[in-house]
């Protein structure tokens, strides 16, 4: 299939696959761009000069709305503790889920139920428990908790794909050498899955620090981050929202980088004690 | 032996006990708050139906459900579209491994970062001044910049599939990556032309992907409130933001009823999805 010649489909495929690609970043590099305008530049084109201006602007100034560095630290700090939990969580359970137990039919479907269950219910539903039972909400305890919700079903599905394709010769031989379980887990499941365990952790990570909707009704007192920038867009009207944009597109994307170098670096290094 | 046989227990018990406190006991608290009475200042137990009755005879309820299923029906028809050939691209036309999983990343990446970032960034591209309408003008395509671009029912539609044709391609990918290959050379051997292929062999293997994502897609567009709220202007209305409009009004067993009708809503829709679909076998 290999040599075979590429026909017509595939060049309009190709220009179909490209201007999807520029769909989906083209708007946020306008962004970018634009953020760097100019101190008396608008919300639109054209550029009026090119400065730094807004970033100082909200690197550095009191803000006429909002709290930019505490939002910012509490999203950290909570997609920290997401991450951390869901990979602990998900891996519990992807183990859980290799044998058969009572209650696991039910337990699967409730955890996809947490899927499809749409943000605002959630947010509704965990608010007004908070309200019922006299507890009142924080970012670290019911928006933490919101966030599980999203963040868990992705977790464990990744599991499930990583055990699906995990052969348990590598944990037979172990056992056979003598290994007691908790050994082969930490030196023979765990070292394989570990890559995958960086892809769950980044997802934990990146979904709870964008998370919106299950934050609403959740985060209690102080905002987070995407909280903030939604309180942003219906006050302010200089292109510093845009500066925000940038600064916390581009934190993502380092941290999708991070995650993906170590994924790489995991797997070959795995690769080479292979072979040798 | 015996602690051998309690391990999966053990290990499923944070899951289940994370879901119990933020799914289970929520949605139940919601179930239960929905027969609550209110007035202007706080909600106080009861059992009445009138937040049913009120959500169920009001025509504003009816009208917004109609335009939730609006929006519903074209960002499906459109994520499916786009997703499908997306998917097909990767899995049938990247001939490399190493190739699929960068372009697959491409795909990926912005789907990590912030949704409501991504929406802001419409802005200069729609907006009355935004590079879309000047081009069109500097091209002599139109006089006087469109209205309808940003602020109306198209760009909540396009801001939608922006965000959420992902949640396609990424379970189609999946499917059919694991279409054994031998199927479409046997297909093409036995005389089958490059669209008789698609239609008789890849597409009903792709049935489970195309049911998963449009339960995800279906699930988002019927629960979204910020994409309706933020891309129309406060112009259209769809289910989740009638609920968070009376959340902020702290009409909470009214958002409660709400919730409640479009949970089971939902549910008959991806209900449906699995019906026409089995998808037990991607699980």
């Amino acid at each position: 299939m290999n040599s075979e010649k590429r026909g017509l489909g595939f060049y309009i495929l190709t220009a179909f696959f490209a201007l999807f690609v520029l769909f989906l970043y083209g708007p946020l590099t306008t962004i970018f761009i634009l953020s760097f305008q100019g101190p008396n530049g608008g919300l639109t084109f054209p550029m009026n000069g090119s400065s730094v201006h807004w970033f100082k602007n909200l690197l550095f100034e009191q803000q006429a709305v909002g709290d930019f560095g505490g939002a910012f630290s509490r999203s950290l700090i909570l997609g920290l503790m997401t991450m951390m939990a869901t990979v602990v969580v998900s891996l519990l359970a992807g183990l859980a889920f290799r044998r058969r137990f009572l209650g696991s039919g039910p337990l699967f479907y409730l955890t996809i139920a947490s899927l499809i269950v749409p943000s605002i219910l959630i947010s509704l539903g965990i608010g007004l428990a908070f309200q019922v039972f006299g507890l009142s909400p924080a970012w670290y305890s019911s928006a933490f908790g919101a966030h599980l919700t999203w963040t868990l079903p992705f977790g464990l599905l990744i599991m499930f794909a990583v055990f699906n394709r995990f052969n348990p010769a590598y944990e037979e031989a172990a056992r056979d050498l003598g290994a007691t379980s908790w050994q082969t887990f930490a030196h023979v499941v765990l070292p394989i899955i570990l890559p995958s365990l960086v892809g769950v952790g980044l997802f934990g990570f990146t979904l709870s620090y964008d998370e919106f909707a299950r934050t609403l009704m959740t985060a209690g007192t102080f905002n987070t981050l995407p909280l903030e920038i939604y309180g942003m867009t219906t006050n302010v009207t200089t292109p510093v929202l845009y500066a925000l944009g940038t600064v916390t597109t581009l934190f993502s994307m380092g941290i999708i980088v991070v995650a993906l170098v170590a994924i790489a670096v995991l797997r070959k290094r795995r690769a080479r004690k292979v072979a040798g | 032996m015996t602690l051998s046989r309690l391990a999966p227990y053990l290990q499923a018990t944070p899951l289940t006990l994370i879901l119990a406190a933020f799914l289970v006991l929520p949605i139940a608290t919601i179930v239960m708050v929905s027969f609550w009475d209110y007035d202007s200042i706080q909600i106080f137990p009861a059992f009445v139906f009138t937040n049913y009755e009120e959500t169920i005879t009001s025509p504003v309820t009816w009208n917004t459900y109609i335009n939730t299923f609006k929006y519903t029906v074209i960002v499906w028809a459109v994520t499916l579209f786009v997703g499908f050939w997306v998917a097909y691209y990767l899995a049938f036309h990247i001939r490399s491994t190493t190739m699929q999983m960068v372009l697959f990343l491409v795909c990926t990446i912005p789907f990590l970062t912030s949704n409501i970032i991504r929406m802001i960034s419409w802005i200069p591209f729609l907006g009355r001044n935004g590079l879309l309408n000047q081009t069109l003008m500097g091209m002599g395509v139109i006089n006087q910049p469109l209205e309808f671009l940003l602020f109306s029912d198209f760009a909540v539609v396009l801001a939608m599939v922006h965000l959420y044709t992902l949640f396609m391609v990424t379970p189609i990918f999946n499917t059919l990556m694991r279409i054994d290959r031998a199927l479409v050379e046997a297909a093409r051997d036995a005389g089958a032309n490059g669209w008789q292929i698609l239609t008789n062999v890849i597409i009903p293997l792709a049935k489970p992907g195309i049911a998963i994502g449009s339960i995800f897609v279906v699930t988002l567009v019927m629960g979204d409130f910020i994409t309706v709220r933020f891309m129309s202007g406060g112009q259209s209305a769809s289910v989740g933001l009638m609920m968070a409009n009376q959340i902020a009004l702290l009409q909470y067993p009214a958002a409660a009823a709400n919730a409640v009708i479009l949970l089971i809503i939902v549910l008959l829709l991806v209900g449906g999805i699995l019906r026409i679909v089995n998808i037990r076998k991607e699980l």
